[in-house]
C-alpha cells in the first residue's frame, strides 16, 4: 500500500498539450476514480503513473519516492487494461503467473500462488485454457488475477469494464469493489461511466480538457458540483442548466421565471447559469418558486418517469416517481425548493457557494 | 451474396484467361516438361536427335563426387544466408518497432535493397569486397591474405552469403516489421507492467507472437536460397575459386551451358526441384505444428 502524489503534472505530445498541470494526492488504501469524457486526459494521467508515458513536466511520487525516471517495473504498480491485454499464447495459469516468473520465483512457489489467486477469482477450472477460449468476464478475471498476484503497492484500472455487456459490468463492478475492501490496495480507476465512478469510488476526480474540475466523494460531486461542467456531467438525466441573471439579493431570474435562492452576496445584474436537478423539483404548485412546464414527451424507466418539455421556451426535464397519478403529457406546475437551485458564474463556470454549502473544491 | 460475374458463353472466359495461361505454360510448364524429357534421354549438344537413357543420367549425377560437393555447399549456403538474413532483419525490425531515434529513415533505407536486381548487387559486392581495393586492401596490407575471395574458398563463400543475405534482409525486414506492428501495444505494455525489461518482452511476448511470420520466412528463405543464388554467384565469384562457390543451381548452369551436358543438367534440375519440394513439405509437416497461430 502506498499513497500517490501528483504534483503539477503536464503531458504534451509535441505542441499539443493534453494534461495541463494536474495536482492530486491519493491516500494510501484509497479507491480513486478518475472520471471524464473521452479525450480529457484521464488515461494519459493513469499511464503516466504506470510509467507507460513519459511525464512532460511535474512530479509523480509513489509512497514518497519520485518515480518520474523509473521504469514501469520499478514502480510497484499493476495495471488492468481496457482490452485485458492477456498474452494469447500463454495459458491462464501462465498469464497470471507471468509476473512471478519474471521476478524469478521458483516453479512450485509460483504454482501455489497462482492457484490461490485463481481460487479467489473462481478461475481454478480454467487454468489450462488459453485466453481465446474464455468468455469476456473470465478474461477480465484473469487480467485482475495477473494484477493481484504481484501484491502491488498500487492497482491501476484503465476502463476495465467497458468491453463487458451491461449485466456483467454490474457484477464485475461489485467484485472489484469487494476485492478492494478485502485487499485494501491503493487503486486508481479510470472510466467515462459516471455510475462506475459513483459506485466504486471513495473519491471521484472529474477531469475535463486536461484539467481537474473537481475532487470529492461521490456525494459531494453530486450535491455540490464545483463547476457547470461537473453539474452537467454527473447525474442521469443530467442537471437542467440555463442562463439567467441576478435580479436582487437572493433572487435570480431566467426566461421570466423568478427564483429565490439561499446564496448571499449576489450582485444584481450578474449573469449566472442556473442548475436544477430533474429529481429535486416537486410537482404541484405549493410554496414559492413555482414555474410551469409544457410536457410533450414522457419516458417510463420502471421506478421513475422522466417528463421532457419546455419551461418558458427552454428544454427542461423533470423526474417523478413512476407511481405519480394523472396525465403524462400537458402543462404542469412545479416547485423548485430554494436549496435545490445551483448557481454557476456565467463566465468561468465556477460554482457560486451558499452559506450552507460553502465547500468549494479546488478546481 | 454472390458477386461473381458469370459469362454465358465459355469462349469469352477462355479468351480472357488465355494470356495468363499462355505465360504460365511458356515459362513454367514447357521448360519443366523439357527438363523432364531431357533428364531421361541423352541429348546431343548440337541438336539432331536423342536417345532414351532411362535413369542413367541420374546415376551419373549421383555417382559424381563433384555433385555431392555442390549439394554440401548449397546446404552451408542455405543455412548461412537464412540465419544471417533472418537474424539481422529481425534485429532491425525490433529496433524500428521500438521507434528509436531516426527509425523512419532506417525503415525506408532498409527496404531499398530488395528493389536492387541481383546482378547489380553482385557487381557492387564484387567491388566492395575486392581484396585489392577499399577497406580489405587496408586490412590485407596489415595482414597479407587476410581477405582474398579469389583464392580462398571460405572467403568466397562468405562473400556470396553476405551479398545474397543483403538483399533478402530487406525482404524479411518488411515482413517482420509488419508482424511486430500488428502485435497489440497493450500486450507489450502489460508485460512491462509485469516487470519485464525490453529483452525479456521481446523473448516472452513478441517472438512467440511472431512465430507464424518466422515460419513463413524460414520456408521462403531456405527454398529461395537453393534456387535464387545464381545471379550473385555468377557476378561475384563465378563459382570459384576451384568450385568453392559452385552451388547446385550454379552447377546446373555450368554443366548445361558451359559443359553442354544438357541431360546431366536436366537431371540435376529435377533433383533440385524435388529437394525444394521435399524441404517445403518437411517444414510444413513438422515445424508448422509447433507454431502458434492465434
Amino acid at each position: 500500500m502506498a499513497d500517490i502524489d501528483i504534483r503539477s503534472v503536464r503531458k504534451a505530445y509535441g505542441k499539443n498539450q493534453v494534461v495541463h498541470g494536474v495536482d492530486l494526492s491519493i491516500r494510501s488504501g484509497e479507491f480513486v476514480v478518475v472520471l471524464g469524457p473521452s479525450g480529457c486526459g484521464k488515461s494519459t494521467l493513469l499511464r503516466m503513473i504506470a510509467g507507460l508515458e513519459a511525464i512532460t513536466a511535474g512530479e509523480i511520487a509513489i509512497a514518497g519516492d519520485v518515480v518520474n525516471n523509473l521504469e514501469p517495473r520499478e514502480r510497484g504498480c499493476a495495471m488492468v487494461f481496457q482490452n485485458y491485454a492477456l498474452y494469447p499464447h500463454m495459458t491462464v495459469a501462465e498469464n497470471i503467473g507471468y509476473g512471478l516468473k519474471v521476478a524469478g520465483l521458483s516453479k512450485p512457489e509460483r504454482t501455489a500462488r497462482v492457484e490461490t489467486v485463481a481460487k479467489s477469482l473462481g478461475l481454478s477450472e480454467y487454468l489450462d485454457r488459453k485466453p481465446g477460449q474464455l468468455s469476456g468476464g473470465q478474461r477480465q478475471r484473469v487480467a485482475m488475477g495477473r494484477a493481484m498476484i504481484r501484491e502491488p503497492k498500487v492497482f491501476l484500472f484503465d476502463e476495465p469494464l467497458s468491453n463487458l455487456d451491461a449485466k456483467l459490468r454490474v457484477q464485475m463492478r461489485i467484485e472489484i469493489r469487494k476485492l478492494h475492501n478485502r485487499l485494501g490496495t491503493t487503486s486508481v480507476f479510470v472510466t467515462h461511466d459516471q455510475v462506475e465512478a459513483m459506485t466504486l469510488a471513495d473519491r471521484v476526480v472529474v477531469m475535463n480538457g486536461g484539467h481537474i474540475e473537481q475532487v470529492g466523494t461521490p456525494e459531494e460531486i453530486y450535491r455540490n458540483p464545483a463547476s457547470r461542467f461537473v453539474a452537467g456531467f454527473i447525474g442521469s438525466p443530467p442537471m437542467n442548466l440555463f442562463d439567467g441573471r441576478v435580479t436582487g439579493p437572493g433572487e435570480v431570474q431566467a426566461h421570466g421565471i423568478v427564483l429565490s435562492v439561499p446564496h448571499a452576496g449576489l450582485k444584481p445584474g450578474r449573469p449566472v447559469t442556473i442548475g436544477i436537478r430533474p429529481e429535486e423539483v416537486v410537482l404541484g404548485a405549493a410554496g414559492s418558486n413555482v414555474a410551469s412546464i409544457d410536457v410533450d414527451f414522457s419516458e417510463e424507466l420502471g421506478s421513475v418517469r422522466l417528463l421532457h418539455g419546455q419551461v418558458a421556451g427552454a428544454d427542461f426535464v423533470i423526474q417523478v416517481p413512476a407511481t405519480t397519478a394523472g396525465p403524462k403529457i400537458g402543462r404542469f406546475s412545479f416547485e423548485v425548493p430554494a436549496r435545490a437551485v445551483h448557481l454557476f458564474d456565467a463566465e468561468t463556470g465556477n460554482r457560486i457557494g451558499t452559506a450552507a454549502s460553502g465547500a468549494r473544491a479546488a478546481a | 451474396m454472390d458477386r461473381r460475374a458469370v459469362y454465358k458463353t465459355a469462349w469469352i472466359g477462355s479468351l480472357l484467361l488465355a494470356p495468363q495461361l499462355l505465360l504460365v505454360f511458356t515459362f513454367f510448364y514447357w521448360p519443366t516438361g523439357a527438363a523432364l524429357f531431357w533428364a531421361f534421354t541423352l541429348e546431343r549438344p548440337w541438336g539432331g536427335g536423342n536417345e532414351f537413357a532411362g535413369l542413367d543420367n541420374f546415376r551419373m549425377v549421383f555417382s559424381d563426387t563433384a555433385y555431392w560437393g555442390a549439394v554440401w555447399r548449397s546446404m552451408v549456403f542455405a543455412l548461412g544466408s537464412t540465419a544471417l538474413a533472418m537474424g539481422l532483419a529481425l534485429l532491425f525490425a525490433l529496433f524500428c518497432d521500438r521507434q528509436l531515434r531516426g527509425y523512419k529513415a532506417y525503415q525506408t533505407m532498409l527496404i531499398w535493397p530488395y528493389a536492387v536486381a541481383a546482378p547489380a548487387a553482385g557487381v557492387a559486392f564484387r567491388f566492395l569486397f575486392a581484396p585489392e581495393a577499399g577497406i580489405f586492401a587496408a586490412l590485407n596490407k596489415i595482414h597479407p591474405e587476410f581477405w582474398n575471395p579469389s583464392i580462398n574458398g571460405i572467403h568466397a563463400m562468405i562473400l556470396i552469403v553476405v551479398a545474397y543475405s543483403w538483399k533478402y534482409l530487406a525482404y524479411n525486414f518488411i515482413f517482420f516489421l509488419a508482424a511486430l506492428q500488428s502485435i497489440p501495444r497493450a500486450l507489450v505494455e502489460a508485460s512491462a507492467m509485469d516487470g519485464s525489461g525490453p529483452l525479456r518482452r521481446m523473448w516472452d511476448i513478441q517472438l512467440p507472437l511472431l512465430a507464424p511470420t518466422l515460419f513463413f520466412l524460414l520456408v521462403i528463405n531456405i527454398t529461395d536460397s537453393f534456387v535464387d543464388s545464381f545471379g550473385i554467384i555468377d557476378l561475384t565469384t563465378g563459382g570459384g575459386p576451384s568450385k568453392a562457390t559452385t552451388l547446385m543451381v550454379y552447377k546446373i548452369y555450368f554443366d548445361g551451358f558451359k559443359g553442354l551436358d544438357y541431360s546431366g543438367a536436366a537431371a540435376q534440375s529435377i533433383v533440385l526441384m524435388l529437394l525444394v519440394m521435399g524441404l517445403t513439405f518437411v517444414q510444413f509437416r513438422f515445424i508448422e505444428r509447433r507454431v502458434h497461430y492465434r
